[in-house]
């Protein structure tokens, strides 16, 4: 009973993507869209169905099919773990992905490609569960692989367009990356526990088997690699941003809400091995809290509406990092959790504005949308209210948790994601001003067609928005249902963080530091009605920050182009060497053949003549050499 | 029943073909070799009930030379690879049309005979024989009909025999030194003579020169990239999906056991051999202007990294090694007939003349997007059974080198997916693209349903190679 | 015999034979014209032959002297041929000096 769920779980998004590829063409467009959207519903269901009982049961389901793979010492099973946190991911992953597919029929209705669209989109879904669900790490592997093609494949869905695919491919190749590091961190601990199954690790470290624990140091760093490559940390960030080439359900659904959190997902899963390595946390510590900074600061400047989302998407992952790195576990997944809902929310009311206004992207180009689009705009208020870390909002709740946890382990990093965080309340409450408030700034014609979009759009935006508020309680502070939910995915009992004193000051800090936030952009934007300066006007440090810190430049230049100079010496000189050098070898055999064919002039009595002296000689050596 | 009835088959088609007319050649040539493919088939399932295949019969009793064919599970597992490739590498050139085709396709059974007889010998003579019988008709295929100027065809041809059959002469040196001490050329034999540690190294490296320079590992590889972007199509499929597996096979079955000692003593010096060509394929791949020679270039680094796997002794990486050999097959002579579906339409298989093929033609688009990430080893596929073993190998000996070979996951994936969205994407090419007719999709779809069963399933090929290796790893571990 | 032998003294046979060997090659070595090249060949074997004997004789085994017997049928047998061949050029290009035989050049 189990195993036909789950692999109802499983195959229905599998079966919706088999669809859309081979029949998807040759039924209507909304079929196509509709099938696609009932697969993954079907998964939604499933997974209600085994949130509930696990719920209940607080049994962890494990269900084996067959063995996958054989090594010397230890064997990969196709086996599949469905437990308190696989779960919860499964719920936001199937019912966002619900959302957001009912959102696609509309927002993808005209492109000719709609049946691919969809099918890459089922088989994102199938590959994610697949993530979620696998009972050791392969089988992660073969998901958090598989999310990576997909996200490959819709981020290059215009494929007409070299710069998408270009994008595409800087977003596969940058993963991999990462990949490397989590096949290395797989290796280490295969090596050190002659298993790669999240049970058995976790027996044994309960269990109290001893580990080396340098080389799970580096195993567990190898893994937040790979972590940092799926959820854009540094130095693996800049594919996140450039990925917006997408449609803008992908960048809601995958680079926002679902697989960008893989890596958070994985670290939590792998809980009690970076408990045991301080250094290792520390660092997945800081580099959230860096990257966090870095993204919020490029965001401030940023125009195009997508790319302030990325980078903030950025910034949220890295503040998801830091409490990995502070060991606050729940906390991280909470974030993700009611991150989901409203960035999901903010992504696809940006892309019911791009609609509307026939695929602008840039800023400068809107305003004064919240008199033609209620719906969007009122669901975009609410959303960058939660990001923001307005009370009672689900942001607040999360985030809030965050920086407390911050502020008991590491003062320094508390600051750091405090700046972040009231920066992220200035740029997002840009963003909203810039894009609905004031006079329209497009053309006549872009004006004339402005309307708010179809219901199968705002569907969505105000389901998410509902969440995005409501989201907040499941994890209430001092009475959290999500910490213990999650409880047994770890090893011992979690402290609880009690409500006292300091962490009410807390929260009034950061309610005060996002209110000077938005006060800052409600001068910039509303008051003084400044716009953002065209791209050659910018100057000076907003220069530095307009333009990523170059980072992609750099890394341009210290890397991709040094391989390059490397290919074009390997290829024209190095090569062409050793060819020279086998040819070479031919041509001194022939050298040596048209040198000696001199001796071989046809003279008898030459001949004899040598033959005389070298048997003389021989004989004469014979005897001298008695 | 035994196994020299497959070579008897193959041998009679590579006759009956060469008699049967430039008419049936290539249909004669199927028939026979799909009836090689049943009887190798058959072969397996009566090794697997635990009958003995094997044939030995006396031939020359001075020297000691005995016609002597043994089939264990590696060897099975080849000769299978072998035969289920080529009557798809013949099928796929249903669409080309050669001259004196009769002796086009003699030729390929020829060859196709030769390799399956590479793989069963037990006697280092015949297996001799067999490995030079091999190159033969594949210079006459690259040389006759081969693509491009003649001249330098001829050049790159010839150049790749010779080098090919002098590297080989070393391993005869061996093989006879070997004989001296043996008094016969029995695999079993010549496994049990006492060497001395020296010996053992200059006959590892008598082996090495000849398995070097066939598989191809830096800085033995000049040949290949020209000679198969020369070749027909058919001829590079034959040289990068089985020959090259010839010499892997070899290192596996001649060389390991018959030197351990100096395997064991200069096991760095090799795998960091390997490992450079994994490295330097790759990065010469990106810079590649020819879809051929690019893929020539990607099967340097992958077979690199096969070599690395096997020179770690590690019961492993040998696994991982084969397994990789077989999935480097199919996904090789794939990617290569995909090269060749490109250049039957636009004539061409230079990178910068193709683009915007995936608007008109989205069915082998997604065949070749396959091929593509079934070479950069995406799990699910076949190929990443093999590079995970392989890679996992590798950490036992050395994590440095793992991560070094592993850096093959990212510069594989930047020039294929380079290639791919030079080749396939972007705005729509002016030049018509026919979508891909049946034979050509069948071919095709066979190679990727091969390479995604075995992704999910590789149990059969494990348990069939397990006992073997674990065999072969015994003998090297005997001292 | 082994009187013979005692009086003359069995080094000087050596020389002889050395010196008959060396007129020999010296012959073949700078003769141009093929039939003296030839008789030089002769003394040669003869040179070696007539050693053969001697050593025979000293050693007080006939089995020297049977092989001498073999040499000089070979040697019988290598002039015919010779000679024929000889003929043989001496039609085709009127002269047997070896000079001008330079067919087999490389």
């Amino acid at each position: 009973m189990e195993t036909s769920l789950l692999l109802t779980l499983l195959l229905a998004p599998f079966a919706g993507f088999l669809f859309n590829i081979f029949f998807g063409k040759k039924v209507s467009r909304n079929i196509s869209g509709t099938i696609g959207t009932i697969a993954v519903a079907v998964s939604f269901i499933v997974s209600l169905n085994f949130f509930f009982q696990i719920n209940s049961t607080k049994q962890p389901i494990l269900i084996d099919l067959f063995q996958w793979m054989t090594l010397e010492n230890f064997n990969v099973n196709f086996s599949f773990l469905l437990d308190q946190l696989s779960v919860l991911w499964l719920l936001f992953v199937t019912g966002i992905g619900t959302l957001i597919h009912i959102y696609s029929i509309s927002y993808m209705h005209d492109d000719e490609n709609l049946n691919k669209f969809f099918a890459y989109l089922n088989l994102f879904i199938f590959f994610m569960i697949m993530l979620v669900v696998g009972s050791n790490l392969l089988i992660m592997f073969i998901g958090w692989e598989g999310v990576g093609l997909c996200s490959y494949l819709l981020i290059g869905f215009w494929y007409k367009n070299q710069d998408y695919n270009d994008a595409a491919k800087k977003a596969f190749i940058m993963n991999r990356i990462g990949d490397l590091g989590f096949l290395v961190g797989v290796f280490i601990l295969g090596y050190l526990f002659n298993s790669i199954d999240f049970a058995t690790m976790k027996t044994a470290i309960a269990s109290g088997q001893s580990v080396d624990l340098g080389w799970l140091g580096f195993a567990t760093l190898c893994l937040f690699i790979g972590a940092s490559g799926k959820s854009a940390q540094i130095p693996l960030y800049t594919w996140l941003p450039d990925a917006m080439a997408g449609p803008t359900p992908v960048s809601a659904l995958i680079h926002a809400a679902t697989m960008v959190t893989a890596g958070i997902f994985m670290i939590t899963r792998l809980n009690f091995l970076f408990d045991l390595t301080p250094d290792v946390q520390m660092i997945i510590a800081v580099v959230g809290a860096v990257t966090s900074l870095v993204a919020a600061f490029i965001a401030l400047v940023q125009n195009d509406i997508k790319k302030v989302l990325a980078y903030s998407t950025v910034s949220q992952l890295g503040l998801m990092f830091l409490a990995l790195g502070l060991g606050a576990y729940e906390i991280a997944v909470f974030h993700v959790i009611t991150h989901a809902f409203f960035k999901a929310c903010l992504f696809l009311g940006s892309g019911s504005v791009i609609h509307a206004l026939g695929g602008e992207q840039d800023m400068r180009k809107m305003g004064g949308l919240r008199k033609y689009m209620k719906v969007t705009y009122i669901t975009f208020f609410i959303a960058t209210l939660a990001i923001s870390g307005i009370p009672i909002f689900a942001g607040f709740f999360s985030k809030d948790e965050i920086l407390m946890v911050a502020f008991h382990e590491n003062k320094a990093l508390w600051a750091i994601a405090s700046l972040a965080s009231i920066m992220t309340a200035f740029y997002m409450f840009r963003l909203l001003y810039l894009t609905f408030f004031k006079e329209f700034r497009g053309t006549e014609e872009q004006k004339h067609h402005l309307h708010e979009s179809p219901s199968l759009i705002t569907f969505p935006l105000v389901v998410l928005a509902i969440l995005s508020t409501v989201g907040g309680f499941i994890s209430f502070p001092g009475n959290s249902w999500l910490n213990g939910y999650l409880t047994p995915i770890f090893i011992g009992a979690r402290e609880e963080h009690h409500l006292d004193g300091t962490t009410y000051m807390l929260m009034g800090i950061a309610v005060i530091g996002a209110l000077i936030g938005i006060g800052m952009a409600y001068s910039n934007y509303i008051k003084k009605s400044q716009v953002p300066s065209e791209d050659s006007e910018i100057t000076g440090f907003a220069k530095v920050l307009y333009n990523k810190f170059y980072v992609d430049e750099i890394y341009m230049a210290v890397i991709v182009k040094p391989i390059y100079a490397i290919a074009s010496f390997s290829k024209n000189f190095i090569e062409t060497a050793i060819s020279g050098f086998v040819f070479g070898l031919g041509k001194v055999t022939n050298i040596v053949g048209n040198q000696g064919k001199a001796i071989q002039n046809g003279s008898v009595g030459f001949y004899l003549f040598v033959f005389v002296i070298a048997s003389a000689s021989f004989i004469a050596y014979l005897f001298l050499a008695q | 029943m035994d196994v020299s009835l497959l070579l008897i088959i193959l041998l009679v088609g590579a006759i009956a073909t060469f008699l049967s007319g430039d008419k049936w050649a290539s249909k004669t040539a199927l028939v026979f070799s799909l009836a090689a493919f049943g009887a190798s088939l058959y072969l397996l399932s009566l090794y697997n009930a635990g009958q003995n295949i094997n044939f030995i019969a006396r031939w020359i009793s001075v020297p000691n030379i005995s016609l002597s064919f043994k089939a264990d599970g590696l060897a099975l597992a080849l000769v299978l690879l072998t035969t289920a490739l080529t009557p798809l590498i013949l099928f796929s050139s249903f669409g080309n049309s050669y001259d004196k085709s009769r002796n086009f396709y003699g030729l390929v059974m020829l060859m196709v005979f030769a390799m399956a007889g590479t793989f069963l010998s037990d006697d280092g003579f015949l297996y001799y024989i067999f490995w030079e019988i091999a190159l033969i008709p594949i210079y006459f295929i690259a040389l006759i009909w081969g693509n491009g100027n003649p001249q330098s065809r001829r050049k790159a041809v010839v150049k790749f025999f010779i080098y090919t059959f002098a590297g080989s002469l070393f391993m005869l040196v061996s093989f006879i030194y070997l004989y001296l001490r043996a008094g016969s050329f029995l695999w079993a034999d010549l496994t049990s003579v006492e060497l001395t540690a020296r010996e053992q190294f200059w006959i590892f490296l008598g082996f090495f020169m000849a398995y070097a320079i066939k598989i191809p590992l830096i800085p033995f590889h000049t040949w290949q990239a020209k000679v198969y972007q020369k070749a027909p199509a058919v001829g590079t499929m034959l040289l990068s999906g089985i020959m090259l597996k010839m010499a892997l096979y070899s290192i596996i079955r001649w060389q390991l056991p018959i030197a351990p000692v100096a395997a064991k003593e200069y096991m760095f010096y090799f795998i960091g051999l390997s490992v450079a060509g994994v490295i330097y394929g790759s990065i010469i791949a990106l810079k590649q202007k020819d879809l051929k020679k690019l893929l020539a270039y990607s099967s340097l680094a992958h077979v690199g990294l096969i070599a690395a796997g096997i020179y770690t002794l590690t019961l492993d990486g040998l696994r991982g090694a084969v397994l990789q050999m077989i999935s480097h097959g199919f996904v090789i002579v794939g990617l290569f007939f995909a090269a060749e579906i490109i250049s039957r339409r636009y004539n061409t298989t230079k990178i910068s003349e193709m683009g915007g093929i995936r608007i008109q033609s989205t069915k082998f688009t997604s065949m070749f997007m396959i091929l593509v990430l079934a070479s950069i080893s995406l799990p699910g596929t076949f190929n990443f059974i093999g590079e995970f073993a392989l890679l996992y190998g590798l950490t036992q000996v050395n994590i440095w080198v793992a991560i070094l070979a592993g850096t093959t996951i990212i510069l594989g994936a930047f020039y294929m997916l380079k290639m791919f969205q030079k080749v396939m994407l972007g705005k729509k090419n002016e030049k018509l693209f026919a979508d891909v007719n049946f034979n050509e999709g069948f071919s095709m779809v066979i190679i990727i349903a091969v390479l995604l069963f075995f992704g999910l399933y590789p149990k059969p090929i494990v348990d069939l190679i397990t006992p073997s290796l674990e065999q072969i790893l015994a003998v090297i571990n005997r001292i | 015999m082994q009187n013979v032998l005692q009086e003359i003294g069995v080094d000087n046979y050596i020389y002889l034979s050395t010196i008959l060997f060396c007129i020999g090659i010296f012959g073949v070595l700078f003769r141009r014209n093929a039939i003296v090249m030839f008789m030089s060949i002769e003394i040669m074997l003869n040179a070696v032959n007539l050693l053969l004997v001697v050593f025979s004789t000293y050693h007080q085994d006939a089995a020297g002297q049977v092989f001498v017997f073999f040499s000089m049928a070979v040697a019988a047998a290598e002039v015919a041929v010779g000679l024929a061949i000889l003929v043989g050029i001496y039609r085709n290009i009127h002269s047997i000096d070896i000079d001008k035989l330079k067919n087999l050049k490389g």
